[in-house]
């Protein structure tokens, strides 16, 4: 049989009629194709695409699973390394990963990995009726901070080994950015809320409505009995691009936009929390985040969305099926485009005019791009006298996030470097004993998969440490872990 | 979930109650608020801790019926439960080194303001209180105010009740005679705080504003709470919700917080309307 040089396509909804839906963009393939697909697999002796996943999952062989008919194998296969195949096989940027050291890409489109790892989660969570079950007590108590994928991974690895896990959330709702900031369309709700509910089958308490550092500190947590925290408080602190207009009405983070939207479930028809729809929009920024923000505007009911961003396509940092997507939508790309200012109406006849405030353009400096910068990217430099106005209503600010500086400040001890991430070592261990931190909380924002892997890293170094000490409330001599 | 202990209606458009909530009874500070969505479909809105019972694990909450968020709470009985509520937020009143303080309060801003003024009246500062009520019927906490006040001034607009005219009339006449204090604070109408700073300029008298701008999260992640502030002629942005409540009255762009308090002025006037139906059909 000769080798499909090419991926088989995921089915999605037709640009013109998702464009007006929050429901899922990619449908997922059927078990034919996935079975078809994974036939493309060689199963590489030396299995580069293994060291390209930031948690090394064994995809060849959960790939062989697949061309088995074994889709529950190929799912326990996957589960050895990665609790949340569901999320990252929709979300993971496949193809500056595992996809990107694929052999057949050398030559053809590389083994659709992620599509295959989505296809056999969605299998499971279709099909599998086993239920997780709570392990044996082992009668160590630790405590997690944030319930984004960090958090959660934390919190089901320790649960796993019979540890009385407690995860304290901030907001309504478990998920992090997984709730508030993944719209819809990309991530259905549900599927979060499935890895949640599973973790409190296996025993996990999850308190939504505590911040820590607020309600309570890290310091009380240990004095309430927790052994260990692990921070997962991710980086949700939206930065401003310090330009004049930006407090005008109109202008959003990209997280207080998608937050209204998601979260708050603004995007239904009669909504009780507030957001801009339709008119004209700009997006700020080239990331996820960005098209996040712009597809969700397009949704809401904007006649135009812009993407405005200083570089070029190829530096576009997003992952390329979802510019894909938002091109087949209709979002207008501005690229080689800096804001210098936000506009607004002002009528200084009438101080109580309602228009008064509001957005009505953005002024854009074109930019070119000349010398490589640190970052090894071509650094983009205004062109002089290229200026021009963006006629738009609304504007969405997505040009990145830092760690929130909540905890760092209401903990003594807590060492953070200059851009506010908590620094840890190798094992995930902060500067404070028995403190560990991971994902976005430590590194910036970065990805799903590689807040994963850091709560699978600090799970594994808590139980190291704790498994030598005897459980509280136990004798010494009865040891730990029966 | 949580517990409605206590509710009481204070005036037609004030309502206090006292929510089961240990965990933030056990560490407000005045000046700090929480955040509550009262069912699984709520807005989450931001409201001062108006007091707390530690040994009952309440805090109390005193608000004002202005939207549909509020009417819906308001329907809440005493027994009932509300879906969320976190705090405590923000940071508490800076209290240190003020002996002598003029509180100066508008409205539901008194609510807000009783907490502090009972704080220093706890802490032995000298607490000059000034409530403002556009009428009579919406007159709350009086009797509060007298209790942790050393002199109380109470204002109507309209004069259905003790002195007629706003709180900047008594404010003006004290710094004129010559009286002075290491601190103004005030609560209330954005407006209301825009002419006490200006009343209190030219004595020099440092004041300090409660501001309360649109919020969401209420730890920093929205940035929709945001304000500028004119420091030294540079200008500066801070979230309220996390740097705040509590700002330099000197420092605020009142004009552009007003404007951008009003930023869903128009869907706000639907939602109530469509609350305001659904209890009258009910
Ligand atoms: C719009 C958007 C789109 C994205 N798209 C992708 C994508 O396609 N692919 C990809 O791989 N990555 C994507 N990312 C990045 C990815 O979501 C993050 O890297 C990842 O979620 C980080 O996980 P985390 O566990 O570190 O933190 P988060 O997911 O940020 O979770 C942190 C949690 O901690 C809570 N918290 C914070 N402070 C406290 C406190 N003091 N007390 C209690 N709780 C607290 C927060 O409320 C939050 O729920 C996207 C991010 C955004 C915003
Ligand atoms: C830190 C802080 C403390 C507050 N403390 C009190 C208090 O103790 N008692 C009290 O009565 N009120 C208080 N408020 C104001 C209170 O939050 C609003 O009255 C409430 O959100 C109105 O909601 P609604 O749906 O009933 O009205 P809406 O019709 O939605 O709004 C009416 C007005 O309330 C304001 N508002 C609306 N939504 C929000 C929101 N999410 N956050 C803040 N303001 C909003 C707007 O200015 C709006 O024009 C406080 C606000 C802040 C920021
Ligand atoms: S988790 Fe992400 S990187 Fe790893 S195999 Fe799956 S899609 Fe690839
Ligand atoms: S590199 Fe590609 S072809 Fe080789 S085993 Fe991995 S997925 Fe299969
Ligand atoms: S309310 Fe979101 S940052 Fe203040």
């Amino acid at each position: 049989m000769a080798l499909n040089p090419k991926k088989h396509e995921m089915p999605t909804q037709a640009p013109e009629v998702r464009a007006h839906n929050f429901d899922e963009v990619a449908l997922g393939y059927s078990a034919e194709i996935a079975v078809e697909e994974a036939a493309r697999c060689l199963n590489c002796r030396n299995r580069p695409c293994v060291a390209g996943c930031p948690v090394n999952i064994n995809i060849p062989d959960f790939i062989t699973r697949i061309k088995m008919n074994d889709f529950e194998g190929a799912y326990q296969v996957i589960s050895q390394a990665s609790s949340l195949p569901a999320v990252c096989g929709r979300v993971c940027p496949q193809e500056t990963q595992c996809e990107s050291k694929c052999t057949l890409g050398i030559k053809f489109e590389p083994v659709g990995i992620g599509r295959l790892e989505r296809f056999v989660a969605d299998w499971h969570n279709a099909n599998a009726t086993e239920k997780a079950k709570a392990p044996a007590a082992n009668g160590h108590r630790v405590a997690v901070v944030g319930s984004g994928p960090s958090g959660l991974t934390c919190a089901g690895d320790l649960a796993r080994k019979g540890y009385k896990v407690t995860v304290f959330e901030a907001l309504h709702t478990a998920g992090g950015v997984l709730v508030y900031g993944i719209p819809e369309f990309r991530l259905p709700k549900a599927i979060v809320a499935r890895e949640v509910e599973s973790l409190k089958e296996m025993g996990v308490d999850v308190e939504t409505n505590v911040v820590i550092g607020k309600t309570l500190t890290v310091d009380e947590l240990f004095d309430m009995g927790f052994e260990a925290v692990f921070i997962g408080s991710g980086a949700g602190l939206p930065n401003f691009m310090d330009i004049p207009g930006e407090s005008l009405k109109g202008v959003y983070s990209a997280n207080e936009f998608l937050t209204r939207s998601n979260l708050m479930k603004a995007y239904r028809d009669d909504p009780e929390t507030p957001i801009m729809k339709g008119g004209r929009v700009a997006v700020v920024g080239g990331g996820n985040v960005a098209m996040d923000a712009a597809r969700t505007a397009l949704r809401l009911g904007a006649e135009k969305v812009y993407i405005v961003y200083r570089r070029s396509m190829e530096e576009l940092p997003a992952r390329r099926e979802e510019v894909e997507h938002a091109q087949e939508e209709g979002i207008d790309f501005r690229l080689l485009c800096n804001p210098t200012e936000i506009l607004g109406y002002e009528n200084p006849e009438d101080r109580r005019d309602p228009k008064n405030g509001f957005v009505t353009g953005m002024r854009c400096i074109r930019m070119e791009l000349g010398e490589p910068d640190a970052s090894g990217r071509r650094r983009p430099v205004p062109v002089a006298g290229s200026e021009f106005v963006l006629d738009v209503d609304a504007v969405v600010m997505a040009i990145g996030t830092s760690p929130n500086p909540l905890i760092k400040s209401t903990t003594k001890g807590l060492e953070v470097n200059r851009r506010g991430g908590i620094i840890v070592n190798e094992d995930g261990l902060t500067s404070r004993e028995g403190v560990y931190a991971g994902g976005d909380a430590v590194t910036g924002a970065a990805t799903v998969i590689s807040a994963m892997g850091a709560g699978k890293v600090a799970a594994k170094a808590i139980d190291r440490c704790l498994r030598k000490k005897p459980a509280p409330g136990q004798a010494p001599e009865s040891g730990s872990g029966t | 979930m949580y517990r409605i202990a206590t509710r009481k209606t204070l005036n037609p458009t004030v309502t206090q109650m006292e929510i089961e909530a240990p965990l933030v009874a056990r560490k407000a500070r005045p000046g700090q608020f929480i955040i509550l969505r009262v069912d699984e479909e709520g807005e989450r809105i931001p409201l001062t801790v108006a007091g707390v019972d530690q040994a009952a694990g309440t805090v109390k909450i005193i608000f004002q019926i202005v939207g549909a968020t509020t009417e819906k709470l308001n329907h809440k009985q005493q027994g009932e439960f509300i879906q969320d509520f976190v705090g405590p937020l923000g940071q508490a009143t800076r209290t240190e080194g003020i002996r002598k303080v003029c509180i100066v309060g508008g409205g539901v801003g008194c609510a807000i303001a009783m907490p502090v003024a009972q704080e220093f009246h706890r802490l032995g500062a000298e607490v000059t209180s000034i409530i403002g009520f556009r009428n009579r019927d919406l007159l709350i906490l009086e009797d509060e105010f007298r209790a942790c006040s050393d002199r109380l001034i109470v204002m109507t607009d309209d004069g259905s009740y003790a002195r007629q005219g706003n709180v900047t009339v008594p404010l003006k006449e004290m710094l004129e005679a010559g009286e002075t204090f290491d601190e103004i604070i005030t609560i209330g109408p954005l407006i209301m705080m825009k002419f006490v700073v200006a009343a209190a300029k030219p004595f020099g008298v440092p004041v300090t504003v409660s501001m309360n701008p649109i919020m969401i999260d209420g730890t920093g992640m929205c940035g929709g709470c945001r304000l500028t502030l004119n420091q030294d002629g540079r200008k500066v942005t801070r979230f309220a919700c996390v740097d705040g409540p509590d700002f330099n009255g000197y420092e605020i762009d009142f004009d552009e917080a007003m404007s951008r308090s009003r930023m869903y002025a128009d869907f706000e006037r639907h939602a109530y309307e469509e609350a305001c139906n659904l209890f009258r059909n009910a």
